[in-house]
């Protein structure tokens, strides 16, 4: 049986500073870091391990060559093996495209009971891979999942994080789960984790070994296509109140009750 | 070989100007032998290298098959997806129905609403009144609250069958969850959590704007070859349609086989945690605290404030992880993105992943002792001294004026 996580590599964005004389984003030095919210996908499929008693946590990304990175380190916290989907071919897709690439790894993987991954990347910030997986294969999926309350091999019941609060729900695995922050704490890496992903080695499957129907991959497989970038005009400079608290307050108070009455 | 890589430097016509290397925001070009070249594994195929080439010298490869025109022809409207809960239209519909009526308008087709649930058909009049010409209605018990399997199957059906041109609906835990599903299985173009629609004067095809990298940057985007053009749009951005009980609409009900409301997964519970009598999505006044707050029982401080002012409660990443208060407060990156006409924030230090929660508030005003804190680089107004001074003043004022 075996446990899925889906990760994705990205730029950490606490480094992320904007070049003032051309206004586009400085990458230079950047960090690459999994994506946060991918951290706590990867705790829940080692939980669920512990929990079952049973399974192979096996994690794929799909990026640049250098994505191994992030995969060795999911390795080092725990994951028994670790897949890259790498290959020129998967360049310029939107998320149509990347959801029906992991698709094809997840099925070549098989036996896939438990898929697990992240509400959304912080880079695109988009939350469509997750439910696009779950089409492409043909299985149930629960979003903003903050817990998991019981589980086997058949079935799960889950909580689902809403706007007011949490819906249960019970689904029949296999299944997707995308997870928000609350679901759990991530381990740190163990040492034996961490010589384990130094000696691990990461296969590479291409869009060939996948199978892939080329038209629906990359470019060629992406409906939406980005014409504009742009850098948001910066916030009007801002207004300092100045005085004791009463007068500040005193003046804050009449300002926003101009704006919340008018 | 080079023809086929998704976007290539023509060197012939490279006079490497370098330009392009500093309008990429990926830092994906570089120099080498005086021409550009770019790395592949860095580039998203944005374009704007294309653009900012003055030699034309850089392209994208285009799509090898495109369907004919004709086929894109016969998608007609724009549709809004209309969320409902407990039998309630959210308001994010509203908002929907005034850039929906926006984008008909300019497109010269019917803004049109598909409503799920049971016993909805009271709610189609102030769809109408808000704007819709015609309103889907599918009614059935199975459909009373959201679940995946049948909103898919429904609306999938609906659309292939009245084949609209465009389809929007609310960037919600529901909207999300649901649409990206459609989108595949119409194998169609969707584009997230926009804050900005148009339309292609020439085209006539949605331009569909939204930020990327936590509003670092923004990005427009296209489904030039696929219908119906899809987006998800920000709650909040867009202004909720007035209703104009005048306006005449039809309301057409739609039905299915049994099957179709079939589901794997079931609905156990709704449980509603209703700490605040204001969710963070719908609030038009947020009031934060963050680690300046100092503790548990500080927060009360914040919540009178919210209270008074019928605000509700959001907090910063380090006040969760205090567990001063639960995750479902938590602003900012690993937490809820917010829009409201007024997000105060009180002893948050501003810290970039928080930023990207709220900088795009209309009214930002932060309360904090630090005059250095990142905050107010974002503040539309700020007062630099101790929020428990500041705050039971600003309580006290609400409390009279507003009661």
């Amino acid at each position: 049986m075996k446990i899925i996580v889906l990760i994705k590599q990205v730029p950490d964005t606490t480094d992320v500073k904007i070049a003032p004389e051309t206004n586009t984003l400085i990458r230079d030095g950047v960090e690459s870091i999994i994506n946060p919210f991918d951290m706590y996908a990867i705790e829940e499929a080692l939980r669920v391990r512990e929990t079952l008693g049973e399974g192979e946590v096996i994690v794929v990304s799909m990026g640049p060559p250098q994505a191994e990175e992030a995969l060795r380190e999911a390795i080092s916290m725990g994951c028994d093996s670790a897949i890259l989907l790498s290959d020129r071919k998967f360049a310029g897709s939107d998320t149509w495209a990347t959801s029906y690439t992991l698709s094809q790894a997840i099925k070549k993987v098989g036996d896939h009971r438990v898929i697990f991954c992240g509400k959304q990347a912080s880079d695109g910030d988009t939350a469509q891979v997750g439910p696009g997986i779950s089409m492409h294969l043909d299985i149930p999926q629960v979003t903003y999942v903050k817990k998991i309350e019981k589980i086997d091999g058949k079935s799960a019941t889950v909580e689902r994080m809403t706007e007011e609060g949490y819906d249960i729900v019970e689904t029949p695995l296999p299944a997707i789960f995308t997870v928000v922050k609350e679901i759990n704490e991530p381990r740190l890496p163990s040492l034996k984790g961490k010589m384990k992903a130094k000696k691990a080695e990461i296969p590479v499957w291409t869009a060939e070994e996948l199978t892939c129907d080329e038209n629906k991959i990359g470019l060629d497989g992406s409906p939406t296509r980005v014409v504009k970038i742009f850098t948001p005009p910066p916030r009007e400079g801002g207004q300092l109140l100045k005085g004791e608290p009463a007068e500040t307050a005193g003046e804050l108070a009449g300002i926003l009750k101009g704006l919340i009455i008018g | 070989m080079a023809e086929k890589e998704a976007i290539r430097v023509i060197d012939e016509k490279c006079t490497g100007c370098t330009l392009c290397v500093k309008f990429c925001p990926f830092g994906a070009i570089s120099m080498s032998g005086k021409k550009a070249v770019i790395d592949l594994a860095k580039c998203t195929l944005c374009g704007a290298c294309v653009e900012s080439c003055k030699f034309d010298a850089i392209v994208i490869r285009e799509k090898e098959e495109k369907p004919a025109k004709a086929a894109l022809s016969s998608y007609k409207d724009v549709w809004v997806f209309c969320e409902q809960k407990k039998s309630g239209v959210q308001s994010v519909a509203f908002e929907l129905l005034s850039k929906g009526r926006e984008l008909a308008d300019k497109l010269g087709v019917d803004l049109c609403c598909v409503l799920l649930g049971d016993s909805m058909e009271e709610a189609c009049g102030d769809l109408i009144a808000r704007g819709a010409d015609k309103v889907y209605l599918v009614d059935s018990p199975k459909l009373k609250a959201y679940q995946d399997d049948p909103y898919t199957r429904v609306l999938t059906k609906l659309i292939a069958k009245h084949k609209p041109e465009i389809v929007l609906c609310g960037a919600t835990t529901i909207g999300r969850s649901l649409i990206s599903r459609v989108a595949v299985a119409l194998e169609t173009g969707l584009t997230a959590d926009c804050t900005g629609l148009d339309i292609d004067p020439e085209e006539k095809i949605l331009l569909q704007t939204r930020p990327a990298f936590g509003g670092n940057i923004m990005a427009t985007i296209i489904s030039p070859d696929h219908r119906p053009q899809m987006a998800t749009v920000r709650h909040k951005v867009m202004k909720e349609a007035v209703p104009d009980p005048g306006r005449k609409g039809r309301v057409i009900k739609e039905e299915f086989p049994e099957d179709v409301y079939m589901s794997r997964s079931k609905l156990i519970d709704i449980v509603e945690e209703l700490e605040e009598t204001v969710n963070l999505a719908e609030a038009d006044i947020i009031v934060s605290g963050g680690r300046g707050v100092g503790s548990k029982e500080n927060f009360g401080i914040i919540r009178e404030l919210a209270l008074s002012l019928n605000a509700a409660v959001g907090a910063s990443r380090s006040a969760v992880d205090a567990d001063w208060i639960p995750y479902s407060h938590q602003v900012g990156q690993t937490g809820k993105t917010v829009c409201p006409k007024v997000y105060i924030a009180c002893g948050i230090s501003g810290q970039i992943q928080h930023l990207i929660g709220m900088k795009s508030s209309d009214v930002i005003v932060a309360i904090n002792k630090d005059p250095e804190a990142p905050i107010f680089s974002v503040a539309t107004y700020g007062i630099i001294d101790d929020l428990f001074k500041v705050l039971p003043i600003l309580t006290e004022k609400f409390n009279q004026t507003l009661s």
